[in-house]
């Protein structure tokens, strides 16, 4: 490392670095992780997720997103925003309240935490006295309402929160305040529903969860009216007009209750179980809703028959003789319906329902027929299926742009042309500058496209190469299943779905030649996929080759999982990527590498046994090299046998741990709490001890090159450059190999297969000679070609004690000349650190902390763009984004501004501002069809890329006979963990 | 082969050759075909081996009257039964002189035959290491035994600026009997490792720096913190206030001297990556010029980027080839099926 300091003190290349290189973590992208609460503010059009970690993240228009972390790690619980302030309160299931403001600085909003407050009691009180079940701010602004487990209601002014005592509205005034009749029951309890008379701010229901409700006058301090139910009070919302109120109970009913101060309701006016006759489980939350036709919606939580349904997760939509009941996959956080804002408007006239689930958001069209769902701009699931792998593809050239999104219009014909109702704020981030893709595999075999151009990563289509093969679940079995009873009209909604129909055909590599839009798919059983792209729905056999990767090896038993079994005929597949080919790697182990050479038309495939060459185009296998050594063992069994050992290895590591646990919890006296602390405290204390005793030992020990035998392909590279024959570079160190690279003469990385075919690169220089990078866990070092000669190296665990896990190259732009700009590599380590080394000299430039180092899952999830940013898994559903660069920067950049609410404030009449903006709400489905249709535009794009094929083809075949015979130049490299590299000519 | 003793005389005036003397034993032992190694004990009780002329002479002439020479099969031979390389010998006179009655327990002094001579550990900067640190290097290639250690993560008390404080440190937990680390005898249990091959370990986790022991095993250099400080060098040159106390302050009083002692590269052993080719014989790959220990010439490389970059022909690739084992070799072999790659590989060039 020293070296490096000292060669490194150069100013001038100090200040050019500054230029050049710059770490910033930029947004997340997908769902949040558990999220645990739902808010919403009309006026701004805003949306609020907080979730189990204490973040809370924010949502409007496309682009515009916040992010919030409180300093607490606890659970946010509730989320109410201000009414028609930039400022919002949130609960933690601590106890604690927190007020957030979105305040603008530099033209850009952010989000901060202004001041924190937990309520006090009066002393000697119950900590129950306080224990926050409801929160309203009221439209005065001023003021928070907090209804509590002791069925108090606290009133805090804000900001500032200060408990105003005096207008506490303790369940004994109340009681005082009722009439003789009511008071006799036990009727009180936690407050349940806290709600302001929609016309009168002075007026308020207080719901107690016994089943009493009261109107309570704010200023008068009295009961105005009030209602007993005889169930468990759960939740109560006012009609629009303040003259009918619905509450929800516990045994799956709602009740209507007229709302007149005159003459006391004794009993509802109207009484319904939905999902009866039978025991039903509770609405927890309804929303009734007024329509200018006549007919209210009703939008409730729950209340399906706990018997046959009782495990759902619902929310039931009625309205006008309609009813259904939306069935999610994970369970519902909260749910709130869109409606007039206007407080002058007669109606509501509810226009999407939104939901939060577990896993993911959904949004309904409540105006269009059938309620269809509307497809989210942002908070996408990507962990629809367990994501698998990921790829990302830069500056994708438009015509395959235009197809891919054209390919993903077919598939998303059951969404509502709404255009997205959540659209507070205005999104100042530039445009992006590229198109950029991110391409995740998953382990139901599917591959999502998603847009990672800017801010929002948006899916733009959707493969499947499940109908390659024969799976367990048979489709007509499927349609079965849909057919359900007819009630409860229940309605599957959402695209989470954790299940696979078979391991085996979870997506391990993904390889797409953004050029000539051929993509190689390989999966967890061998299974290696070349598709190219179709815009017409398309009926063929996929051609299947099966690839011997043991060759002539003797003696060896796969003891692993089986090869799918692919589907025999014809199959038929819809307008995008089709495949043509099925290459079946035998063993079916799990493919660890893959590369796809589009101007060559050859696909290269490596396992733990070794790795394969195949022409696409002539259909046959040009190469198979087995790359297993006879010392290893783990190569024979499957991933899955081996998952199997850990399971078991987990639940025995388990039972020990319930084993110790047992008897400190049976000797734990019942109902002292104080006394739990303690106890598990002394068993830590006795933990740190036994570790004391035994402390963890390394054992340092040279490898030996039987340690290092595993054979294991993780990493394969075509270069077109020069070399003498077939080479074999074993690296004596026996690290892993994880990255190849060639330079050319001007040490520029060479470009990929087509670049320059198609404009976007120089051509390389084939003048100078060419020098080889490669790149071990623990080195690297480059080779001059065609000679193979060690030139440089960089020993980086020696140095550092860190190991390379992902390398990519990246090219940085400098933030100050214009065109001036560097190759270098980005380098990952197993501590989390993001480097980059600088090419071609191997010389560190910079290094930052990125991923906690134990985040195992995150640091192998990561990946790098070709413009110094990348990617990492934060969590199953998110992904972080980062920039290393100065140039490229994604990031939310958004101004939200309470005036501008006041435009918000009518959202159906289109207001001349948001036009100038760009934005018009409202025409949306006009849009949508635009991109629906493949135009001529984009069939002449394909008609004009096999052309440009051909050509290169032509050219290079033409090539053969003259260059061929001295220059030996096409080569394959792949790459073993044995640690070497070979070369095939 | 059990136990036979022969007394027999010998010219003391003319010796001869020691390959005459060998053929002597074997006749006189009546094993003409055995390979054996031949000893004697010299004047201080030493075992000392006769495997050449010179010390064959001196055998002969040191007799006094009697000769005593010891005699094994090759492949029973117990090496440690000879006596130490020089550089174990150093630390034992230093440490004789230092404490006479501190003789090492061990029951023979070691040295290996001239043939299999080679280091296998070594002190190193003893000049400008505070005493109460030693820097020890291993020299594990070419040798079969295992390093044989094992570290843990432990706590050790340091000077600060803040006065006494516990720090995390990395300690050696185990000597694996018979590896190449108990062999040295020159690190113990409980020694606290503070740099690996000139990288400091502090802020390093015990994984990091494992990964970078078995990164430099191949030439690994431990600077440690000996347990026991009773074996120290005493010098009374230095100024700085080491004071030859338990208590480590040399992190911060020393980081200049430590600096120039040595790269981590200066001695590259583990670049013994091997090309396979196809011309059958392994070959040495040479290393292009200027190779990464010139930093000069990397700078300059870097500061004439453009005129650098014509590829560098190495101009010393005959003399690499034949080049004695362990600088560094890269060899070139043959790809068995070198053959069919080829009749393969003429479809790949479209």
């Amino acid at each position: 490392m020293r070296r490096f300091l000292r060669s490194g003190h150069d100013p001038a290349r100090e200040r050019l670095k500054r230029d050049l290189f710059q770490f910033n973590k930029t947004v997340e992208h997908g769902f949040p992780h558990q999220p645990s609460a739902l808010g919403y503010s009309p006026s701004l059009r805003i949306l609020a997720i907080g979730t189990r970690s204490g973040a809370v993240k924010l949502y409007g228009a496309p682009g515009v997103e916040f992010m919030g972390l409180h300093r607490e790690n606890n659970a946010v619980v509730q989320i109410h925003f201000l009414p028609g302030q930039c400022q919002l309160v949130t609960l933690l299931d601590d106890n604690s309240l927190h007020l957030w403001s979105l305040k603008v600085k530099g033209g850009v909003s952010e989000l901060q935490e202004d001041e924190s407050f937990t309520l006090r009691g009066p002393p000697g009180a119950a900590p129950s006295a306080t224990q926050i079940t409801v929160v309203l701010p009221h439209s005065s602004s001023k003021t928070l309402y907090l209804g509590t487990e002791s069925g108090s209601v606290f009133v805090v002014q804000v900001p500032g929160f200060r408990t105003l005592e005096d207008r506490t509205i303790s369940s004994d005034t109340v009681l005082q305040r009722l009439p003789e009749e009511a008071r006799q029951r036990r009727v009180f309890e936690m407050v349940e529903a806290l709600q302001e008379h929609p016309r009168d701010p002075n007026q308020v229901l207080i719901g107690y969860s016994r089943g009493l409700i009261v109107i309570w006058d704010l200023r008068g301090s009295r009961v105005l009216c009030h209602f007993l139910s005889s169930q468990q009070l759960d939740s109560a919302c006012w009609q629009r007009d303040g003259r009918l109120i619905v509450s929800c109970h516990s045994d799956g009913s709602y009740c209507q209750w007229p709302v007149n101060p005159d003459t006391q309701q004794l009993e509802p006016l109207r009484s319904c179980v939905p999902y009866g006759p039978f025991p039903c489980k509770a609405i927890t939350k309804i929303f009734w809703l007024t329509t200018k036709q006549g007919l209210p919606f009703t939008i409730f939580q729950g209340g399906m028959p706990r018997a046959s349904y009782g495990d759902r997760h619902c929310i039931s939509v009625v309205h006008n003789g309609q009813q259904t009941a939306f069935d999610f996959t994970s369970r519902v956080i909260d749910f709130t319906v869109l409606s007039e804002v206007d407080p002058a408007a007669a109606f509501d006239d509810p226009y999407a329902l939104v939901v939060l689930a577990e896993e993911e958001l959904v949004v309904m069209d409540l105006r269009a027929d059938g309620w269809p769902p509307v497809q989210p701009p942002y908070l996408a699931s990507l962990h629809c299926s367990a994501i698998t792998c990921s790829h990302h593809v830069s500056n994708i050239p438009l015509k395959l742009w235009e197809r891919i999104i054209a390919a993903g219009s077919w598939q998303n014909t059951h969404f509502s042309t709404m255009e997205w109702p959540i659209d507070g704020g205005i999104s100042l981030a530039p445009t992006p500058p590229q198109r950029d893709l991110l391409l995740t595999g998953h382990e139901d075999g599917t591959v999502r496209f998603w847009d990672a151009s800017g801010v929002c990563l948006r899916l733009l289509y959707k493969l499947s190469t499940v109908p390659v093969f024969l799976t367990d679940t048979d489709p007509s079995e499927h349609l079965n299943a849909q057919g359900e009873d007819e009630w409860p009209p229940l309605r599957k909604v959402g695209s989470f779905d954790p299940y696979s129909d078979d391991p085996r055909l979870g997506i391990q590599k993904i390889f797409l030649c953004k050029y000539s839009g051929y993509l190689a798919v390989a999966g967890t059983a061998g299974q290696v996929l070349v598709l190219e792209l179709n815009d017409e729905e398309a009926e063929h056999v996929v051609e299947q080759v099966e690839a011997d990767l043991l060759q002539d090896q003797e003696g060896y038993r796969w003891k692993g999982h089986e090869r799918l079994c692919a589907r025999p005929g014809p199959v038929r597949f819809e307008p995008g990527f089709q495949p043509f080919v099925l290459v079946q790697c035998q063993p079916p182990a799990v493919v660890t590498s893959l590369a796809l050479h589009s101007e060559w038309r050859l696909v290269a495939f490596g396992t733990s046994h070794g790795f394969g060459l195949f022409d696409h185009q002539q259909r046959r296998q040009v190469f198979v090299k087995c790359t297993l050594h006879p010392s290893d063992q783990l190569a024979l069994e499957g991933p899955l046998s081996r998952v199997k050992s850990l399971k078991k290895s987990l639940r025995q590591s388990f039972r020990r741990m319930r084993r110790s646990r047992v008897p400190s919890q049976k000797r734990r006296p019942a109902g002292s709490p104080g006394e739990v602390p303690e106890r598990s405290c002394r068993t830590e204390r006795l933990g740190l001890q036994n570790m004391e005793l035994a402390p963890v030992q390394r054992k340092i020990e040279a490898r030996t090159a039987e340690d290092s035998f595993t054979g294991f392909v993780r990493t394969l590279y075509f270069a077109d450059t020069y070399l003498r024959d077939i080479k074999e570079i074993q690296l004596m160190h026996r690290a892993p190999v994880v990255g190849i690279l060639v330079l050319d003469g001007h040490s520029v990385p060479l470009p990929e297969p087509l670049e320059v075919a198609h404009d976007l690169s120089k051509s390389p220089d084939m003048q100078g000679s060419h020098q080889l990078l490669v790149v071990s866990e623990e080195q690297f070092k480059v080779f001059t070609l065609p000679k193979v000669s060690a030139k440089l190296k960089l020993k980086l665990t020696a140095l550092e004690g860190s190991r390379v896990r992902r390398v990519s190259v990246a090219h940085f732009s400098s933030s100050r000349a214009e065109d001036y700009g560097e190759h270098h590599l980005a380098v990952l380590t197993n501590l989390g650190d993001i480097q980059v080394v600088s090419l071609p000299l191997l010389k560190p430039q910079v290094r930052y902390g990125c991923i906690r180092r134990e985040d195992v899952s995150g640091i192998a999830s990561c990946v790098f763009t070709k413009h110094g940013q990348g990617f990492y898994l934060i969590s199953p559903s998110e992904f972080e984004r980062f920039s290393l660069s100065t140039k490229w920067l994604v990031e939310p950049r958004c101004l939200v501004d309470s005036a501008e609410t006041k435009n918000h404030s009518r959202p159906r009449n289109g207001s001349g501002p948001e036009k100038a903006l760009g934005r018009a709400r409202n025409s949306g489905s006009q849009s949508d069809g635009e991109e629906k249709r493949p135009g001529p535009v984009m069939e002449h794009a394909l008609l004009n890329d096999e052309r440009v094929l051909k050509e290169i083809q032509s050219t290079l075949e033409g090539d053969r006979g003259s260059y061929g015979d001295w220059r030996s130049q096409q080569v394959a490299m792949s790459q073993v963990s044995r640690p070497g590299v070979q070369a095939v000519r | 082969f059990g136990a036979e003793f022969r007394r027999f005389s010998l010219e003391r005036s003319k010796p001869g050759k020691f390959e005459e003397f060998y053929g002597l034993l074997q006749h006189v032992h009546k094993i003409p075909n055995v390979d054996v190694l031949v000893g004697y004990a010299d004047i201080h009780g030493d075992l000392l081996p006769i495997n050449n002329d010179d010390n064959y002479h001196k055998a002969v002439s040191t007799a006094n009257p009697l000769l005593r020479i010891f005699i094994q099969k090759k492949e029973e031979a117990d090496y440690s039964a000879f006596g130490t390389d020089t550089l174990i010998k150093k630390k034992n006179v230093l440490t004789n002189v230092l404490r006479p009655d501190n003789h090492r327990k061990k029951p023979h002094i070691v040295i290996s035959m001239p043939q299999d001579f080679r280091p296998v550990s070594s002190i190193i900067d003893v000049d400008i290491l505070p005493e109460t640190h030693r820097r020890v290097r291993l020299y594990k290639y070419g040798t079969e035994k295992p390093l044989g250690f094992y570290i843990r993560d432990g706590s050790s008390v340091r000077v600060t600026p803040h006065g006494l404080e516990k720090v995390p440190g990395i300690f050696i937990s185990r000597l694996v009997p018979g590896g190449l680390a108990q062999s040295t005898g020159l690190l113990a249990v409980n020694d606290e490792v503070l740099e690996v091959n000139g990288i400091e370990v502090s802020g390093k986790s015990l994984d990091q720096v494992t990964d970078m022991m078995i990164a430099n095993s191949r030439n690994l250099i431990i600077t440690v913190r000996p347990a026991n400080q009773r074996n120290n060098v005493v010098r009374n040159s230095r100024t700085s206030g080491s004071s030859g106390q338990s208590t480590d302050n040399s992190l911060l009083g020393y980081p200049q001297q430590m600096e120039p002692s040595f790269e981590p590269e200066d001695e590259d052993s583990d670049e013994d990556d091997i090309v396979i080719e196809d011309n059958g014989v392994p070959q040495q790959i040479p290393k292009a010029v200027p190779n990464t220990e010139s930093l000069e010439s990397l700078t300059q490389m870097e500061l004439n980027l453009e005129s650098g970059q014509n590829g560098f022909i190495p101009s010393n690739e005959v003399s690499l080839t034949t080049a004695a084992s362990g600088t560094d070799t890269e060899f070139e072999t043959r790809v068995p099926n070198q053959k069919l790659l080829e009749e393969d590989g003429t479809i790949i060039t479209l």
